[in-house]
């Protein structure tokens, strides 16, 4: 116990020394946010469309006025039929609507109930099939007889939670998942493992401080790292993007320092496999990353993936730790309704500082 | 029985089926250089793990600075000193931040750490460098400072394995300087090297073939007893019986 104190001074002050890597693991949950939060999300928010129409009659326009008017749609101007295509193509709409020669008396007729004949046709480039289903959307709603309201027959659709389907909402948690695994996982294992390399390991073990501590000495500096990096997301991720969090903070927090752990352990555990900085980069960024990413729900929708992926991604901690953060900030539920996710990520935690323990002390031998 | 510092008797470590170190038996008297030498792959690693209570013996019995290899290895580890071929000190610490982390982990009080630092800042004539990160410095001065850090809380034993690799005759010279001068202090100096040169400065040497110690002895006297010119010829001799290959 005695040159603990010493190590995790020297810990941080390697930290601190190495300012680049520093200022990564500061700047990067920040810089991910706001990416996330602002530049990447998946709403489409500006719909520029040409029209095509014959008769450019009272009601054609006035419906072109009402869809210009609100702030999802741009008209760029009228075009003739042979000119949809080129249009598309060169990128300089998104969509182009074309209006029937009799438009005037479709619409009256599909007023009155009887939907025989299309009175429009949307015409959408479909290079990023996202995009084209939602502008499609977006162009039925404008087009509902008689504006949103007078639609008797629509439903009343209700969205709860994240009512203005903000993408930014559910990116929080998938930057948390990825984050924490990169601190925890990638730098302790490169820490580790960098003084394997150097031979000072080799010093610090024919010394008296016992192997446990030399370990914990150089995780506890990285799991302070991380805690600021949670503090910091989840400031920018209430007063910046919004986000209510409006559950259990406490236990949002709670998860978190055991997702922490778990991250941890599977440092230590790297480092107990690899013998160069590169391969424990290679090893955490294919086998901790790259899962995280495409497995966790971060990006993907785990019920969207075929059988296998939904099974293979049941093993990956951030799975569950994003599942559970999603409730917690943006479900709004309290810490009961993720004890499943909690009972999960703990089990894991559990197994993984085991084996890692013991591959550790096995590895000393 | 009293300045016998390391006793060594039968001791053998097995990996699988593979003997790297075979019953191997000596002893080091305090205050002695005593130099260990053999290829590479002759097992001199293994047995110096054994002794520094790194690593536990297959079978055999030893005792360092009084305590058993089998059972102590944490007491070994409080009595001995330890500097490896690579230096190990941290590049991105300071000169007496170093210092001071080793001073920390081998439990020394503020008051002895402040002195002793002291102490070896003036003896390497590092005054003005103590708060040059060690990174920059030549090499040779690290490994002058690396032998400090590691006789910095007096070990009865200090092991350095291979402690001039790289460097150049010059500051290998000097570093023999001091580990003389650490040797005349009561430190007993467990040195391997496969510079046969430097096998000429110790007390005593004994070289490891194949798992085995072949020959034990004062440097004239092994050269007497294999009627050669150097250390030099005398491991060559030994050497060629070798089977082993790195």
């Amino acid at each position: 116990m005695d040159g603990f104190f010493y190590f995790v001074k020297k810990e941080a002050l390697h930290i601190l020394r190495d300012r680049r890597t520093m200022l990564i693991v500061l700047l990067m949950p920040v810089v991910q946010v706001l990416l996330f939060g602002f530049a990447i999300s998946t709403e489409v928010n500006e719909i520029s469309f040409f029209a095509v129409a014959p008769n450019r009659t009272e009601a054609v326009r006035q419906q072109i006025e009402r869809m210009n008017a609100n702030s999802y749609f741009t008209f760029k101007g009228y075009i003739d039929q042979p000119d949809i295509d080129p249009v598309l193509r060169s990128g300089r709409a998104a969509a182009v609507v074309v209006f029937a020669n009799d438009y005037d008396r479709l619409v009256e007729r599909a007023a009155s109930g009887a939907l025989d004949e299309a009175a429009v046709q949307f015409v959408l480039d479909a290079s990023n099939p996202n995009n084209a289903g939602t502008s499609q959307g977006y162009l039925q709603q404008a087009f509902l007889p008689g504006g949103p309201a007078a639609a008797g027959m629509a439903p009343a659709v209700r969205i709860l939670y994240n009512p203005q389907m903000k993408s930014s909402y559910n990116f929080v948690p998938g930057i948390m998942g990825l984050i924490f695994i990169l601190i925890c996982a990638m730098m302790t294992s490169v820490s580790i493992v960098r003084e394997k390399e150097s031979g000072t390991m080799e010093v610090l073990l024919v010394s008296p401080v016992r192997p446990i501590w030399i370990i914990s000495a150089k995780m506890i500096p990285y799991f302070l790292l991380s805690c600021l990096a949670l503090v910091i997301i989840l400031l920018l991720a209430r007063y910046v993007l919004g986000v209510p969090m409006s559950g259990s903070v406490a236990g949002l927090v709670g998860l978190s320092l055991l997702y922490l752990l778990l991250s941890l352990a599977l440092g230590l555990f790297i480092s107990t496999v690899a013998h160069t900085q590169v391969v424990a980069i290679l090893i955490s960024g294919m086998l901790l990353m790259l899962p995280v990413i495409m497995l966790s729900g971060m990006l993907f929708p785990v019920e969207n993936m075929p059988g296998v992926l939904q099974a293979l991604s049941c093993i990956v901690p951030a799975r569950w730790y994003i599942e559970a953060v999603r409730k917690l900030m943006i479900g709004g539920q309290s810490f009961p309704a993720v004890w499943q996710e909690s009972c999960i990520l703990l089990a894991m935690t559990v197994l993984l500082v085991g084996v890692a323990l013991k591959k550790f002390n096995d590895k000393l031998e | 029985m009293n300045d016998i510092i390391i006793s060594v008797k039968d001791l053998c470590k097995c990996f699988g089926n593979f003997t790297a170190v075979d019953h191997i038996t000596f002893e080091v008297r305090r205050g002695e250089i005593f130099g260990f030498l053999g290829a590479n792959g002759a097992g001199k690693t293994t047995a110096m793990r054994m002794l520094c209570g790194l690593s536990y013996p297959t079978s055999g019995s030893g005792t360092v600075a009084g305590f058993d290899v089998m059972t102590q290895g944490e007491q070994i580890k409080r009595h001995i000193g330890y500097m490896s071929q690579r230096f190990s000190l941290y590049d991105d610490l300071t000169v007496r931040e170093n210092i001071r982390l080793y001073a920390g982990i081998y439990g020394l009080s503020r008051y002895e750490t402040m002195r002793r630092t002291v102490t070896v800042l003036n003896r390497l004539r590092f005054r003005s460098e103590a708060d040059t990160l060690v990174g920059s410095l030549p090499l040779g001065w690290k490994q002058k400072l690396a032998f400090s850090v590691a006789t910095l809380h007096r070990p009865e034993v200090v092991f350095l394995d291979e402690p001039t690799g790289g460097v150049d005759p010059v500051t290998r010279r000097q570093f023999w300087e001091m580990i003389y001068e650490s040797a005349s202090g009561g430190t007993t100096v467990f040195v391997t090297t496969h510079y046969m040169d430097e096998a000429e400065y110790c007390s005593r040497v004994s070289i490891m073939v194949d798992g085995k110690i072949e020959a034990l002895g004062a440097p004239a006297e092994l050269k007497n007893r294999y009627g050669a010119e150097s250390m030099d010829e005398v491991f060559r001799i030994l050497a060629r019986g070798a089977k082993r290959r790195e």
